[in-house]
């Protein structure tokens, strides 16, 4: 008997076929394995058991970095074959196996690291099938070596024998690579001879234990480490970065150092020791000696376990704890190339740690945090792209080109959607170049040409200004929808749910803002149903930068006196209050993002910003643990839909400001009274729509108390909640949405047009 | 509607209504004025309407605006001014005195420019049916011998002047008509340009190009010859004067000083070489003592404008598709 079989998923690249190798000769099978332009093509012969048993062990057995769509078996004519071999790859293929996504390394080439016995012992650049970097390294398809960066270094004797055998865990490794044949590191420092490969390690290291900045070149692009403990070395790096507040992340030795500094909770471990390595939002430990300018003002700590073997040899040598921020000037995406990095980093640098592996691909650290015991990722980038994810609908290629900040794109083709690593403010020149670069690198990787372009109703965000002149047919997608969308998209779902899309300002179908919205959902189109209560925007942006101006209107809209904005110097406050009064320059949004700018400002935790969501952040951070009462608030319904009105709460949280009430109190009442709005204006709209899920989205959802508590109070009345995990809420998961939207309407023909319609 | 503010609409509808209807090689280049071929030799031809509101306001009026708008229009060409129509849409019920104020200010104006008004129109239309006043004039004038300007000749290495501060005729225009003060006497900038150009012109006769950055402010310029001259302008944020009151106000209201309209500056493209005499000359007129070099044409990033912003960050400089909304989520 012969057995045919298909493998579909990231199975190249990953060590797959060695344990396929491996699987078959330990069963006594035939047959062979080869990579083709589909994924992995097995044939086995030989007794019927093992036949039978064999799928079922390619599931079980699969190697770690390894992901299995679907495995399809078909009977083929015997061969009477004799032994299995692994196939040479069927070449000139388009490309729909996936590309994998870069992997911290694996326990056994740490040990191999750390083995003064081993060829590899402390080789910066070990690793293999179930580690090391991938996706930022590829330039094209099919994945092997001759198309990544590491095809400059040709293979010694000894990489090429383990390359080549089936039963090492290095067979096809394609950044194979040692001491003798692999990449070289090279430290630069001003005033200091150059030092290569070890001598480089201890020199940086050198220069972190005196309290120095070194950039270093990680998987994705240059980050920039100093001591985490040093509290002189951090604050200087903030002047250098002209980072004033934004927090910095930090790189542990190893998970218990970073129990040390903070309060790891199981799932937070996991993520941690994850092969994605990304960056963890955990609980800070007061007094555990981490320098106060990491993360100012914020209970939490941004923490990571190291992800190559270069930062695992520089943490164990080095100070147990690093600050480790990517190598930019504020606002500019993470350098990449060697000459960038040494022509923008020097300035902010005393050493730059360089090696001879180019980064194909930039790709920022991830960011998650841990949200009802679940990972929530806040930023998508090195570990988790190009990491698919299935859309319902098997549109033509197309490409959605994101929002402005945290800009992503995606590409979808054949019913999966890519999503592109975290771009950046693409109002920034570095970034919007990034952006083009990735335009033009994920249809080469997936092998496809994209035939239509989906993007954000806004005129002025510049991917939406791409798509305009790209010529490609349009699918324009307003961007709440696209929020809830995303979340859809996530949960394989199609809707019709009910979408609370909460973030800072969005533009709505006829050029309004919006960003507090509750709205009936499916991919073809929505229907708004509710919204909190507008705030003006005294100046528009300015106002966004200066969350008091919120405060302000806040106030002067609940017929408040303004007491309570005392420390604002008195000019300032009339030209505000002038322009509120005139309505001049002083757009109404209903942003939920304002609300928290607002409250933020009312309760003096934060008056003007330094980085875009600041004053929400530090607000969350600020407010008491527990349980909270609501204030009181109302709703309003009219004929367009429902309004939250926010002015009962205004005045009873001036009044208890007023009273001495602290911002602890003020945050966490003001937490639970969004909540319960929420949770109330869901109760209406089911009784209007019948509709009995909701999904969660927009930037607002990465306040972990506002999405725990909105889902305890939704699923408590009854309601399924769906929440983000894999993609963000906030406008990184934007073009995810479009994409699922677009496939929608371009797969039933709905054509270009935006056609909201009632789901019922 | 936004087509008026000076955005990517209404490029979009010159570009895509009103060229396709009249292409010809004299209106092609799109310049602020047109040189003509006129009995073997060769003159420059404007128009311009004025629809401002409020009528007078600090530092000028409409009749002023309607003089030096098209006086500097020819001179921005490298023309010398001299003739000028004026034509009037009353709207029904201004008062006269209004009008009469408006004609005495085009006659000071027309005087200090040099120029003389020499053929007019008046028409009045019913009440509701126009702004008070709308002033149109046109202008005639002669091209300064050995001058050569055309957003085409822009080119990478081209020294980019501006005049000087920015913004204020905007900023007293927003503040009459909503009647806000900015805690500081902003006043518009109107003058005629013509003296200074003609000045830089002599110190430095091969200047690729100039424009009057008016509507849409520097940054309509700067954009406009970035497209129009495939090449990439890159501007330093700290290096563009702008005045403290007009600062304090922009920030109230969340406006870019480089967004906003001027009447009486000028963006001259300069090659290097010439770059430091002609900034000397325009720093030697009256009108232009505040002059800066505020940046270069690169061959970088063509078709964009870029600034270094005083965080060391660089942005795209691009202009509001209509009203600017935030871009903030
Ligand atoms: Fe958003
Ligand atoms: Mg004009
Ligand atoms: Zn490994
Ligand atoms: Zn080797």
């Amino acid at each position: 008997m012969r057995r045919g079989i298909r493998v579909r998923g990231a199975v190249q690249g990953v060590g797959f076929r060695p344990t396929v190798f491996r699987l078959a000769r330990d069963a006594g099978l035939a047959g062979l394995v080869r990579n083709d332009d589909d994924g992995v093509w097995i044939e086995v012969e030989g007794a019927p058991e093992a036949l039978e048993a064999f799928p079922g062990l390619l599931r079980a057995r699969a190697p770690p970095l390894c992901r299995i769509d679907a495995v399809e078996v078909a009977p083929l004519a015997p061969l009477g074959e004799a032994g299995f071999r692994v196939a040479a790859s069927a070449t000139g293929l388009a490309a729909r196996a996936a590309i994998p996504s870069d992997a911290a390394t694996c326990d056994e080439c740490l040990r191999e690291l750390g083995d003064p016995g081993d060829r590899r012992h402390r080789y910066p650049f070990v690793n293999c099938t179930d580690c090391g970097p991938r996706y930022t390294i590829v330039r094209d398809v099919p994945y092997d070596r001759a198309r990544t960066t590491m095809d400059r270094f040709a293979l010694c004797p000894a990489c090429r024998a383990e390359y080549e055998d089936p039963g090492s865990r290095r067979f096809h490794a394609e950044p194979n690579a040692c001491p003798a044949c692999g990449p070289r590191l090279e430290l630069r420092a001003p005033g200091r001879p150059a030092a290569t490969g070890d001598a480089a390690v201890s020199a940086a290291v050198a220069v972190l234990r005196g309290g120095g900045v070194v950039a270093v070149k990680g998987l994705g692009g240059y980050l920039l480490a100093t001591d985490a403990r040093d509290e002189a070395a951090v604050a200087r790096l903030r002047v250098a970065k002209r980072r004033p507040h934004r927090p910095f992340a930090i790189m542990a030795r190893d998970l218990a150092e970073a129990r040390a500094v903070a309060e790891v909770d199981e799932a937070g471990a996991a993520l941690l020791a994850s092969r994605a390595r990304p960056i963890v939002l955990l609980p800070a430990r007061l007094g555990a000696g981490v320098a106060p300018s990491v993360a100012p003002g914020l209970p939490e700590l941004g923490l990571m376990l190291p992800p190559t073997p270069l930062h695992h040899l520089l943490l164990a040598d080095g100070p147990r704890l690093l600050v480790m921020t990517s190598g930019n000037v504020s606002e500019e995406p993470i350098a990449r190339s060697d000459a960038e990095a040494l022509e923008r980093l020097a300035p902010l640098a005393d050493a730059v740690l360089l090696h001879d592996r180019e980064i194909h691909a930039r790709a920022d650290d991830s960011v998650v945090r841990v949200v009802d015991g679940r990972p929530l990722i806040l930023r998508r980038a090195r570990g988790f792209v190009p990491e698919p994810v299935p859309l319902l609908d098997a549109a033509p290629p197309l490409l959605a080109v994101g929002a402005e900040l945290k800009a992503t794109v995606c590409l979808a083709r054949g019913g999966e959607a890519v999503l592109s690593p975290h771009l950046g403010d693409l109002s920034n020149v570095e970034t919007h170049r990034f952006f083009a670069e990735v335009i033009e690198r994920l249809p080469r990787l997936l092998g496809v040409r994209p035939e239509a372009v989906a993007h954000d109703l806004h005129p002025d965000y510049a991917s939406t200004r791409w798509a305009l002149a790209s010529g490609l047919p349009r699918v324009p997608v307003q961007h709440h929808h696209a929020h809830v969308a995303a979340c859809l998209a996530e949960h394989g779902r199609g809707g019709p749910v009910l979408g609370i899309a909460f973030d800072g300002t969005g533009c709505g179908p006829a050029g309004d803002l919006w960003g507090g919205e509750v709205l009936a959902v499916d991919l073809r189109g929505f229907r708004r149903l509710a919204w909190l209560r507008p705030i003006a925007l005294a100046g528009g942006e300015a106002a966004i930068r200066a969350p008091w101006r919120l405060a302000c209107a806040a106030l002067l809209d609940a017929g408040e006196p303004l007491d309570l904005l005392a420390r604002i110097p008195p000019p300032r406050l009339a030209a505000v209050c002038d322009l509120l009064a005139r309505g001049v320059a002083s757009p109404r949004a209903t942003g939920a993002g304002r609300w928290f700018d607002a409250v933020a400002a009312l309760c003096a935790v934060r008056d003007e910003i330094s980085y875009e969501g600041q004053a929400a952040v530090e607000l969350e951070g600020v407010a008491a643990p527990g349980e909270a009462a609501p204030y009181p608030f109302a709703l309003a319904p009219g004929r367009a839909g429902t309004e939250v009105d926010l002015r009962p709460m205004v005045r009873a949280l001036a009044a208890e400001l007023r009273g001495g009430a602290g911002a602890a109190s003020a945050s966490a009442r003001f937490h639970e009274t969004l909540a319960r709005a929420v949770g109330a204006a869901c109760g209406r709209a089911r009784e209007e729509t019948r509709l009995g899920t909701v999904a969660l989205s927009g930037g607002c959802f990465q306040n972990r108390r506002l999405s725990e508590r909105c889902a305890a109070l939704l699923a408590g009345a009854g309601f399924e909640v769906l929440r983000h995990g894999k993609v963000p809420p906030n406008d990184g998961g934007i073009a995810l949405g479009q994409a699922a939207i677009a496939a929608h309407r371009l797969a039933r023909g709905g054509g270009a047009a935006h056609v909201p319609r009632d789901p019922r | 509607m936004g087509h008026g503010s000076g955005g990517k609409l209404t490029a979009r509808l010159v570009e895509e209504l009103i060229l396709p209807a009249f292409r010809n090689r004299f209106l092609e280049p799109l310049d602020d004025q047109a040189l003509l071929p006129v009995g073997g030799g060769r003159v420059a031809f404007t128009t311009d309407s004025y629809v401002v509101t409020p009528l007078f306001f600090p530092g000028g009026d409409i009749g002023e605006l309607a003089v030096n708008g098209t006086v500097n229009d020819l001179a921005v060409g490298g023309a010398r001014p001299l003739f000028l129509s004026l034509a009037f849409i009353l709207e029904e019920g201004l008062p006269l005195a209004e009008l009469e104020r408006v004609i005495a200010s085009v006659r000071r104006a027309a005087e200090a420019a040099d120029v003389l008004v020499v053929t007019g129109d008046t028409k009045v239309v019913n009440r509701g049916k126009g702004d008070k006043l709308f002033v149109n004039t046109a202008g005639i004038g002669v091209p300064l011998p050995g001058a050569s300007l055309s957003s085409r000749r822009v080119a990478p290495g081209d020294a980019v002047l501006l005049s000087g501060p920015i913004g204020d005729h905007g900023v007293a225009i927003l503040s009459q008509r909503e009647g806000i003060a900015f805690g500081g006497d902003v006043r518009s900038d109107t003058a005629p340009l013509h003296r200074l150009i003609a000045a830089v012109l002599e110190a430095f006769p091969d200047v690729h190009a100039m424009r009057d950055p008016t509507r849409g402010g520097v940054a309509a310029t700067l954009v406009e010859i970035a497209s129009r001259a495939r090449v990439g302008v890159e501007v330093d944020e700290r290096a563009i004067p702008v005045r403290d009151a007009v600062r304090g106000a922009c920030e109230l209201l969340g406006l870019d000083p480089l967004l906003v309209a001027n009447e009486g500056k000028v963006v001259a493209f300069v090659p290097e070489e010439g770059a430091a005499r002609a900034l000397d000359a325009m720093r030697s007129d009256p009108l232009g003592r505040e002059a800066a070099r505020i940046g270069t044409v690169t061959g970088e990033h063509r078709g964009m404008v870029t600034l270094r912003t005083p965080i060391g960050g660089r942005r795209i400089l691009d202009l509001p598709f209509g009203e600017a909304l935030p871009r903030i989520c």
